[in-house]
């Protein structure tokens, strides 16, 4: 099988992940679009009209009946998908804990957005991180590129039988989801045919075979329960690492559990998820030509974190900086946290976390350069003055 | 009854079982208990409409007691019941009495 040569296009965030939405055909996709979003249902409610997709649009009154139909579109037996933003997401919030515990594969592009207050409508990642407990997967995604193929691989992922649980892909609003980008999409045989058919495990609408889902756990059970969706996390790696191989032949494009930039023998290491990675791999390139040996750790799944993984893709730096474009007020930065479990067990780099980007703040180039060269004088010193501190800010 | 392992579960905790709630005795969760008074009883059924449970025993479209091992002392069935002139077919009674 050789991989099918594809016409390159050229489209906004939001336009590919409703171009993969649309590919993919969910049953039922209900949504309440919300900014930096709506540009996801703005197009697949055009390819609904248009007899492009099979697809039954459900427009709810809110985010959270968004959420409870999705879950009962998929309790029922249908492929479900929806999309949302920050507050949306936020109103959705005490569903998603029941569409992972009735393991549910629904499937869910997160465009990033700041929580209010103050309200805004610019791309961070604190809503991403409020759902790193709900028992979701999540994929982030650099650019528009990546947030197709992480659409296109997630059904696959979450609806494998060793799985079975919800997907978030999460890229960055308006950054990416507003900016036209050149890229390449699969043809709809491929994607079809990559897919697959999907085979609900005990659908309610199974109606000669009759059931109950969400009954009531006490006590004496409810343990088990949460001990068997842990499993399914565990084995989501194994399975990303076999779906992203299976579409590496079909497209010839790669993808891990993270991506590793000029990290083999970086001695300052950066960590970030999503777009701010293009801006840091160009200032990468800048300090390698100046001798410096940096570089950078994407990571491409947040839940379930890869720590022993990305631990040994760390092992050998002298100092990293994780850069967070979120905060967790009164602890340190999310990902910071996930870093500092993942090199822990080496003790070797010193670690520490810079907040960046909150509601769409820019980051720009000398931004990064300034959290280079600090890595740089903590790898000669092994000395950090604070631990965590806000970059990109007015001080 | 032994206790399932976390690996012996069905998948998502599904019941597979159509009705098993029978099997699941809740009697004990109450604190009042319904007492029907036949002579009152007309026969409206609005007690077997409106207990939130099934515990209300109808045979041939007659009522013919509660199901005390399901029913959860709520008094739903009494406020709505008719009665007889007046007199209640069902009273509630503090349970150990």
């Amino acid at each position: 099988m050789g991989v099918t040569a594809t016409k390159t296009v050229a489209v906004t965030g939001n336009q590919a992940v409703a171009e993969a939405f649309r590919q993919l055909n969910p049953d039922v996709m209900p949504a309440y679009p919300i900014t930096p979003s709506t540009g996801i249902m703005e197009s697949f409610t055009k390819f609904v009209s248009d007899g492009k997709v099979d697809t039954e649009t459900i427009l709810v009154e809110s985010e959270h009946s968004a959420m409870s139909a999705c879950i009962g579109a998929s309790a029922g037996g249908g492929r479900v998908a929806t999309a949302t933003s920050a507050q949306g997401m936020a109103l959705m919030w005490e569903m998603l804990h029941i569409a992972s515990g009735y393991r549910l594969p629904i499937l869910m592009a997160l465009v990033n957005r700041a929580l209010s207050a103050p309200l805004n409508i610019h791309g961070d990642h604190s809503d991403g991180m409020t759902m790193r407990d709900c028992g979701w997967i999540q994929l982030f995604s650099e650019n528009a590129q990546e947030a197709y193929d992480n659409t296109i691989m997630a059904y696959r992922i979450a609806e494998h039988k060793d799985v079975r649980l919800p997907i978030a892909v999460n890229l960055d609003g308006f950054i990416i989801s507003h900016s036209i980008e050149s890229m390449h999409f699969m043809t709809d045989e491929d994607v079809k045919k990559f897919v697959g058919e999907y085979k609900a495990i005990d659908p309610l609408l199974d109606i000669d075979n009759p059931k109950s889902i969400g009954a009531l756990v006490l006590p004496d059970y409810y343990m088990e329960h949460k001990r068997a969706q842990h499993e399914a996390m565990m084995n989501v790696k194994k399975v990303v690492l076999d779906v992203s191989a299976d579409f590496a032949k079909l497209t010839g494009r790669q993808y891990g559990l993270f991506e590793s930039y000029r990290l083999e023998d970086a001695e300052v290491a950066i960590v970030a998820l999503n777009s701010a990675a293009g801006t840091i791999k160009d200032e990468v390139d800048r300090y390698r030509e100046r001798g410096v040996r940096a570089g950078l750790l994407k990571p491409r799944i947040f839940r379930p974190f890869p720590y022993e993984e990305v631990g040994a893709a760390l092992r050998n730096a002298k100092a990293i900086c994780v850069m967070d474009r979120a905060d967790s007020f009164g602890g340190y930065g999310p990902l910071y946290l996930e870093i500092a479990s993942a090199v822990n067990p080496y003790r070797g780099p010193v670690l520490f976390n810079k907040i960046y980007g909150l509601g769409g703040r820019d980051l720009m180039p000398h931004d990064v350069d300034q959290v280079i060269d600090e890595t740089i004088e903590v790898a000669k010193t092994g000395k950090v003055k604070v631990i965590k501190e806000y970059i990109t800010v007015r001080n | 009854m032994k206790q399932m392992k976390w690996k012996e579960l069905p998948h998502a905790g599904t019941i597979l079982e159509a009705g098993n709630a029978d099997s699941y005795k809740t009697g004990s969760w109450r604190s009042f208990k319904p007492r029907w008074i036949q002579e009152n009883c007309i026969q409206c059924l609005f007690c077997w409409i409106y207990c939130p449970d099934t515990a209300v025993f109808v045979k041939d479209e007659k009522m013919t007691g509660f199901d005390y091992d399901h029913c959860k002392g709520c008094g739903v069935c009494a406020m709505e019941c008719p009665g007889k002139k007046g007199n209640k077919a069902i009273v509630m009674e503090e349970e150990g009495k």
